[in-house]
């Protein structure tokens, strides 16, 4: 048990420390183009290959996991948070109070959500640092994505808070704030887990999908999603699987953040 | 009726007689020469209208092709003019007024006859103002009512108020309409007919039987049963049903998936050269336009311009990008169309240094890296483009790259095709956009909206009250000159003058002309691709599809 | 349904009560849904723009129609009124992009959809509980690392490339909403089942040797039903998402294409009708849930 958790603590630590190390790794840096290797097979000068503008694949992916690592668990973590806080609270306080948090749920997950990205693309300015921009989709996915895990939260914490031990609590006079965080909130664990869990790939993806709308990554910056767009040119990709590679790489860290999640549950529980 | 059944028992007579013969010299010549089969290719949008004169999108107009009858077609192969249900045409000295003589015999695909009455019919039709239709659109040269007089069953005119620049060639997008017919604009003149339709997934065409023209040997036309026209905007999916199989042409291919496809099975590939289409970045020039006062002064200088246009490695473009399949791009009109392209225009140089000198005369200077006009300010702007085209995005992409090398620092941006044209025609909130030109005819009339300053697709600062330059103003001049001549070395005299200023001025910087690319199957037969569009099926009514 | 025989009369009383006070909550969400956004649709920029104009053929006048053929719009609540009055009378209003009435594409798309959406959505429930279940039974760790990784696998793909795979081998567009929608809930029912069945009393169960099936519907079902009905309710709304790129894709004519498309050209009549629908049922999927998961509750107590 120790030995995979250990193995899984590394590749999050390899991911980790490679993209850090990204300017001496990859001394030529993201942007560089080889105009004259464009689409190139792996080689000794580009490991990965290079892309259709002639940059090294192997570059790209490591400082797309730069931003990707650090970015994505953040808003995962921001949605995971709104949540436990709408879901729980809805739940737990019960009535009118979940009814009403569960309608702007529903709605939530209902609006077309596109038109409101769309206006803020419109009103950020067109010469806005890549960064800035990437920052801003983050943002917005983390308050957008957290409908789903609310919804069950809610109905979590409503069984927490109709189960004997709560009532019991209750009669023994224990105040509502405490009752929820020491009783409640542990309940809702394995939820919010797998929210934070499922966050991180699916922020990542859509980040790369806002590209439509101007958001997201600008070029030449790279990102985790747009390189796994390049695997929906499905026709060329076929018979390329060095370009599989990015996609090898968010699952493998993506899985170890799960297990490192659940041993810590384990271990908590 | 009575004699149009005769007709058809004679022309069934005549196909069995022939029959045999065909047969015969299909199998000594190798072609299968096999009638009827089904096309099928995709359309990649859902066509917005089925009436004719209403067409403004690309499905629309290829479902018009198929299925109208014009009276004079532009022939896509030898790029001349040729009769159709007129057999016969005149067009008057001063350009007002165009005279038919009509085939006689002809019916409409519901078996309504055909009649000059259904041309005056169309016509009226066409241009009425409430309609807004563009192909009426561009025969409206002046204000005042169109005029069509009958002069015999088999003759018709019609008087424009003024003199109507290429008149007979505007009458190929007009597909006649029937007055008559209970099925309106169903029914049809052309070699096929719409048969059923699925909003967003197919349009079924079947041959029309009433269809009036015959090969050489005298067998009715089309020799295709129907044409299944699939609505896919996906270009991925379309390459995996046509490799399947499911489909048996792409009708523009995008060039990396050429490649992919010519490595394999090069017989599937047609590069038909540099088609009329163009691809273009431009500035903002639009005085209102909410951007700072010194970057419209950047881009309101044709030095600026002009050193942008020498900054941009257009041969990479073309390699890179269209991997060759595209000419870095002269001017406004691509060598193709070989009578009014410029042959005076030389190739686009690319060189920094020359920008660079270029751009020191407006007093910018390179600082630590770094592009500063002469106030100190950092040369930056952003590029737009619409989303989801890849080749703009990567051509963006390099270009970025490409100016860097001279201190600009460049920003690309896609955006919704919706949002790029509010600010490209409505807020004019940009600083530069790459976008394409698509040209479906030969003749610079075609682009007088976009030359004219006063123009709404004279992109770069629309609808100028009077031209604001003075090279404006001489491009007003001239394009109305050209006009407003009848004849053609005058035109193409002027129209070679708009081309020389256009590049010495680069409002438009032009950067590649596509090739014409598609995929046939080898199992049809008589497809022979060109430029003009529609590029792959200009012939439909003589392809053959077999073993489907 | 064996919960079912022990509710009393009174019971049955306030469960009414309560459908009804759901329903009336519904319909004021749903109208409120359709009217904002109506809203994000119409303040969204591009509204005004229409392709069209750059077409060099029309002239002035056109082009200034074109322009101006939106602007009737431009008083949302008004529009919205008057739509939802015209809606009263079973008239929903033409596409401004297809120029087709609502009504009839709607009823054109509608059943591809449901079936699409009916049977992708079967399909992920299926798997994602049975492997939630066997992952919560077997408790390997390697197991548990497989099914992650296949999960995490899923997830990490584009669903536009799940779509073309599906084209790709000649698969049904359902099941590549299986597979989007699969590694959404598989991950919520793994991490519930598996804590309910880590839990004391559960265990104490196992070890007296009562039957795997008996623990399931006496002591797992009824605590962790309620959690997996509301899952089931929002997998609903997850589904609608992946209908979009599937449908577009796959070539297949239904709800999800048509919404995409008028998005696209911003298409208010349509989208306002989509959204309602979609709003719609959204919550009566989720409301559902709730209602079960409530009665499930007082079972328990």
């Amino acid at each position: 048990m120790r030995l995979g958790r250990i193995l899984w603590f590394a590749v999050l630590a390899i991911a980790l420390g490679a993209s850090g190390a990204a300017n001496w790794l990859a001394p030529a840096g993201y942007a560089k183009q080889y105009r004259e290797a464009t689409d190139a097979r792996p080689s000794a000068e580009h490991w990965l290959g290079t892309d259709e503008l002639g940059r090294d694949r192997f570059a790209r992916v490591l400082y797309g996991t730069r931003i990707s690592l650090l970015l994505a668990p953040a808003a995962a973590l921001l949605s995971t948070l709104l949540a436990a806080l709408i879901g729980g609270l809805a739940g737990y306080l019960g009535g009118v109070w979940s009814r009403i948090a569960m309608a702007v749920t529903d709605l939530f997950l209902s609006l077309p959500w596109l038109f409101l990205l769309i206006t803020v693309r419109a009103l950020m300015p067109l010469n806005v640092s890549p960064f800035v921009s990437v920052l801003v989709t983050f943002l917005l996915l983390g308050l957008l994505g957290w409908t789903v895990a609310a919804r069950v939260l809610c109905a979590s914490a409503a069984s927490v808070r109709s189960s004997d031990f709560v009532r019991q609590a209750k009669a023994a006079g224990l105040s509502g704030q405490r009752l929820f965080w020491v009783h409640v909130v542990p309940n809702l664990k394995p939820v919010l887990y797998a929210q934070f869990w499922i966050s991180i790939p699916v922020f990542i993806l859509s980040e790369a999908n806002l590209g439509i709308l101007g958001l997201g990554v600008a070029e030449p910056m790279p990102s985790w999603g747009s390189l796994l767009k390049e695997l929906e040119s499905l026709v060329s990709v076929g018979a390329e699987p060095w370009k599989f590679v990015p996609l090898v790489l968010l699952v493998l860290v993506v899985t170890s953040f799960q297990i490192l999640l659940s041993k810590q549950e384990e271990a908590a529980g | 009726m009575k004699h149009r059944n005769g007709n058809f028992i004679t022309l069934a007579a005549l196909r069995d007689a022939f029959a045999v013969a065909i047969v015969c010299a299909g199998i000594m010549t190798g072609l299968a020469t096999a009638q009827g089969g089904q096309l099928r290719f995709c359309l990649h949008n859902e066509p917005k209208t089925f009436n004719p004169l209403q067409v403004d999108d690309d499905a629309a107009a290829s479902i018009r092709y198929l299925t109208g009858g014009v009276l004079i077609r532009l022939n896509r192969q030898t790029q001349q003019l040729e009769p159709e249900l007129a057999e016969s045409w005149k067009v008057s000295e001063d350009g007002r007024e165009i005279s038919f003589r009509l085939r006689s015999g002809i019916a409409f695909s519901d078996g309504t006859p055909f009649t000059t009455e259904d041309v005056a019919y169309t016509v009226q039709q066409l241009m009425d103002p409430a309609l807004h239709s563009p192909t009426g659109d561009s025969f409206r040269s002046a204000n005042g009512k169109v005029e069509t007089k009958v002069v015999s069953p088999s003759q018709i005119s019609i008087l424009f108020p003024a003199e109507v620049a290429g008149l007979d060639r505007l009458f190929d997008q007009v597909a006649i309409l029937s007055q008559n017919s209970p099925k309106k604009e169903m029914a049809v003149l052309g070699p096929f007919m719409v048969a059923d339709y699925k909003p967003g997934a197919s349009v079924l065409l079947q041959r029309n039987p009433n269809y009036w023209k015959r090969d050489e040997q005298g067998r009715r036309l089309p020799y295709l049963d129907s044409i299944l026209l699939n609505i896919q905007p996906n270009r991925d999916v379309e390459m995996l049903q046509f490799k399947r199989g499911e489909l048996d042409l792409i009708n523009t291919l995008d060039s990396e998936y050429f490649d992919k496809l010519a490595s394999a099975s090069p017989q599937l590939v047609h590069d038909a050269g540099p088609s009329l289409d163009s691809e273009q970045l431009w500035f903002n020039e639009v005085a209102k336009a909410p951007i700072p006062v010194y970057k419209r002064d950047w881009f309101r200088s044709a030095n600026f311009r002009r050193a942008i246009s020498e900054a941009i490695n257009r041969e990479d473009l073309s390699r890179i990008v269209y991997h060759g399949h595209a000419q870095p791009a002269m001017g406004p009109f691509s060598p193709a169309n070989k009578f009014w392209f410029d042959a005076a225009l030389k190739p686009p140089a690319y060189s920094p240094d020359k920008a660079l000198q270029a751009l020191a005369a407006d007093g910018f200077r390179l600082e630590n890296g770094t592009l500063k006009d002469r106030a100190g300010n950092a040369v930056e702007f952003s590029i737009i483009t619409n989303a989801g085209n890849k080749a703009r995005e990567r051509m963006a992409v390099l270009i970025q790259d490409d100016l860097q090398k001279i201190g600009i620092h460049v920003n690309v941006v896609t955006l919704d095709f919706p949002s790029l044209i509010e600010r490209m025609t409505q807020s004019f909130d940009y600083e530069a956009i790459i976008l394409g030109l698509t040209n479906v005819d030969l003749d610079p009339n075609e682009e007088m909206n976009v030359w004219l300053s006063s123009a709404a697709n004279h992109q770069w600062n629309p609808q100028q009250k009077t031209p604001e330059t003075p090279w404006e103003a001489e491009i007003d001049r001239l394009m109305r000159a050209q006009a407003s001549s009848g004849d053609a070395n005058k035109r193409k005299a002027a129209f070679d003058r708009v081309q020389e200023i256009v590049v010495d001025q680069q409002p438009f910087i032009f950067l590649i002309n596509k090739n014409a690319l598609s995929a046939v199957s080898t199992r049809v037969h008589g497809a022979a691709p060109v430029i003009l569009s529609p590029q792959t099926f200009w012939n439909a009514e003589r392809l053959t599809v077999s073993g489907n | 349904m064996f919960w079912l025989k022990a509710q009393r009369e009174n019971k049955m009383h306030s469960l009414h009560r309560k459908i009804a006070g759901h329903l009336l909550a519904l319909l004021a969400t749903v109208l409120f849904g359709g009217l904002l956004s109506a809203t994000l649709v119409r303040l969204a920029p591009g509204f005004d723009a229409d392709e069209r104009v750059l077409d060099p053929h029309l002239n002035a006048a056109s082009t200034h129609a074109l322009e101006g053929a939106r602007h009737r719009d431009d008083n949302i609540l008004y529009f919205y009124f008057s739509y939802l009055i015209r809606a009263g009378h079973g008239d929903l209003g033409n596409s401004s992009a297809l120029g087709q009435p609502v009504r009839a594409l709607l009823r054109e798309r509608l059943p591809l959809t449901v079936r699409l959406l009916g049977i992708g959505l079967g399909l992920s429930w299926l798997l994602a509980s049975m492997l939630a279940l066997s992952a919560a039974w077997l408790r390997l760790s390697i197991y548990d690392a497989m099914t992650t990784i296949v999960s995490g696998g899923l997830l990490c793909l584009p669903a536009a490339v799940l779509a073309l795979l599906s084209v790709l081998w000649n698969l049904p567009g359902s099941i590549a909403i299986a597979l989007i929608v699969f590694p959404h809930t598989y991950r919520y029912a793994h991490n519930l089942l598996v804590k309910i069945y880590s839990r004391p009393h559960i265990l104490a169960a196992r070890a007296r040797g009562l039957s795997e099936v008996r623990i399931l519907f006496r002591h797992v079902v009824p605590v962790v039903m309620p959690q997996m009905f509301a899952l089931a309710g929002v997998s609903v709304s997850m589904a609608i998402g992946a209908a979009i790129p599937v449908e577009a894709l796959c070539g297949l004519p239904g709800i999800g294409a048509l919404a995409w498309q008028a998005a696209l050209a911003r298409d208010l009549p349509l989208l306002v009708n989509i959204t309602i629908l979609v709003t719609l049922v959204t919550l009566l999927a989720n409301s559902s849930a709730d209602v079960i998961g409530s009665m499930l509750r007082g079972q328990e107590a």
